[in-house]
């Protein structure tokens, strides 16, 4: 099935947003989809997506101020192959996909003065670690250890500048007052945080 | 009363000509005498004009103004009026007076300008200068901005294309407003990012130019809509290289993910065609190419200080509450001029 978009008159990146949505449509069975755009940027910018995402890709100046883009959907086996290829490609970075989830200042049950020890040195563990982790998640009242003043801040930095992706989540550094304290890291929210979760090869939880 | 302001196409820093275009242009006007009190003008593309009165004082001059980025119209003011300040802190000057400049349709909720210009002089306030006057436009869509003058010490001024090789990069806030703001636009931003975008955008470069102060800074200039490596590349002046670790520039997470979703501005596509033939990017996810050239609305401070002092710098930035990091650093020329690592 064939599709055409008219992205006439629309700024970046409404072009792209209409292609893709023409692409999710079509569905299984792939085909052609011409998006007419009246501007050189926005033909880039279609190249680019086609590029990325492996479609391949023809663009025409049909008169001033008017071109068009086509790109190529592959039938959706044509997809999974492509996705078994690229899966083949990038072993080490899916093996070494570890997420470490903290959701407490204190690691395990039983007398907080001890769990706020326990967690002090299970961070410092993790960051003597053979491998590191690829991201750490901080939620509820795991967020307190990114924030001014805790403990675990050193050992997180050192983490950090070692390329491990230090996230904590923004609703509960709000919910707890401490938005403007955030020390190491980036802000982050529910959708990364499933993200990452989802997307682990094993998530460690103290 | 935030759907009553007519989405303009792609607001913010993300509205400016792309600077290709510009340098052709400049190129060709007719210069006056050469007057030797001018000791920055736009040959050096710098942030703001400044002019010597006399030995010990020198006036800095800029303006900036722009389509609303948000619905919101007081934080659209608070956001224009930050980038527009920024521009004279990014030279080391001290703000003293800003004017109002406002395009406005006739037909229009005056409620919606009566906010939007209460968000801009809530921050000419906060930045220690006096609103003093200002000029309207009847237009068919919104902007605004201000014109801003500063003083400053003309033996004090930070150029942005006087680096050293050796010199270590800062920069003080953290890049993917653009990105989040366009995503917003389609509806697909968080609240959270979109928060801390607003956050980011709102943040006045005054208190990282008050803490610069102190230490030997060789260049200064902030980033806004050539992105990053179009400013870091004007900051080279054709003489220097410089070295970027992708993993230390902060970024905001979720502008990785909307890149990855292609939610890109015809701005973000000018600066990679602009900074494509000096940039090498080596095993960079693409997402994170387009961060970096991603244009800013009211970005941070891009420092250029001496080594030693880095280190210290960067912790006193991080103690006044600012997301800065030491991004990588300059050396002699060489090719690649930037490489992204």
């Amino acid at each position: 099935m064939n599709q055409t978009v008219n992205a006439m008159g629309d700024a970046c990146p409404i072009p792209v947003v209409k292609t893709k949505n023409a692409i999710k449509e079509m569905g299984a069975e792939g085909g052609c989809v011409e998006t007419l755009v009246d501007n050189e940027i926005a033909v880039q910018n279609l190249i680019k997506m086609a590029n990325q995402k492996g479609y391949p890709v023809q663009s025409e100046k049909l008169e001033q101020n008017k071109y068009r883009v086509v790109m190529t959907i592959g039938t959706e086996k044509a997809a999974e192959s492509e996705v078994k290829d690229e899966a083949v490609c990038i072993p080490d970075r899916r093996a070494d996909n570890t997420v470490v989830v903290i959701s407490s200042p204190y690691m395990g049950e039983g007398d907080d003065a001890l769990g706020a020890v326990l967690m002090k040195g299970f961070i410092y563990a993790i960051s003597q670690q053979d491998t590191l982790p690829a991201t750490m998640l901080f939620y509820n009242g795991g967020a307190k250890l990114t924030c001014e003043d805790a403990p675990t801040l050193e050992d997180l930095k050192s983490l950090e500048a070692q390329g491990v992706e230090i996230l904590t989540c923004g609703t509960c550094l709000n919910h707890y007052g401490l938005t403007e304290k955030l020390q190491v890291g980036t802000v982050t929210n529910m959708y990364v945080i499933a993200e990452k979760m989802t997307q682990a090869s094993l998530i460690v939880k103290p | 009363m935030a759907e009553e302001i007519v989405f303009c196409r792609g607001g913010g820093c993300t509205a400016k000509l792309g600077a290709g275009v510009l340098s052709r242009v400049l190129s060709c006007l007719p210069k006056g005498a050469h007057d030797e009190n001018l000791l920055v003008g736009y040959d050096s593309r710098d942030d703001a004009a400044v002019y010597r009165v006399s030995d010990d004082l020198a006036i800095v001059q800029t303006l900036d103004f722009f389509p609303p980025m948000i619905d919101d119209p007081y934080l659209f003011g608070q956001i224009a009026a930050a980038n527009a300040l920024s521009d004279i802190y990014a030279m080391g000057g001290e703000v003293k007076t800003a004017l109002n400049i406002v395009c406005f349709p006739e037909k229009m909720d005056l409620n919606l300008l009566g906010e939007i210009m209460r968000g801009g002089s809530e921050k000419v306030i906060e930045a220690g200068a006096a609103l003093v006057g200002g000029h309207s436009i009847a237009d068919d869509s919104v902007k605004y901005g201000l014109s801003v003058m500063g003083t400053i010490h003309p033996e004090k001024v930070y150029a942005n294309n006087r680096g050293q090789a050796g010199d270590v990069l800062i920069l003080t806030k953290k890049l993917g407003v653009g990105i989040v703001c366009t995503a917003n636009r389609v509806g697909e931003a968080s609240k959270e990012a979109m928060d801390e975008a607003i956050r980011s955008m709102t943040t006045l470069n005054k208190y990282a130019a008050e803490i610069c102060a102190n230490y030997d800074v060789h260049a200064c200039t902030d980033v806004t809509g050539f992105g990053f490596l179009g400013h870091l590349h004007e900051m080279l002046d054709g003489r220097l290289s410089a070295r970027i670790r992708s993993k230390d520039v902060p970024v905001i997470a979720e502008a990785l993910h909307h890149a990855d979703e292609f939610l890109l501005t015809a701005a973000g596509q000018r600066n990679r065609n602009h900074t494509q033939p000096f940039v090498t990017f080596r095993n960079i996810p693409f997402a994170m190419e387009e961060v970096l050239l991603d244009p800013q609305t009211s970005g941070g401070l891009l420092i250029a200080v001496e080594p030693v002092q880095a280190e210290e710098l960067k912790q006193e930035l991080q103690k006044a509450g600012l997301p800065a990091r030491i991004v990588g650093e300059l050396t002699n020329r060489t090719d690649p001029e930037i490489l992204v690592v």
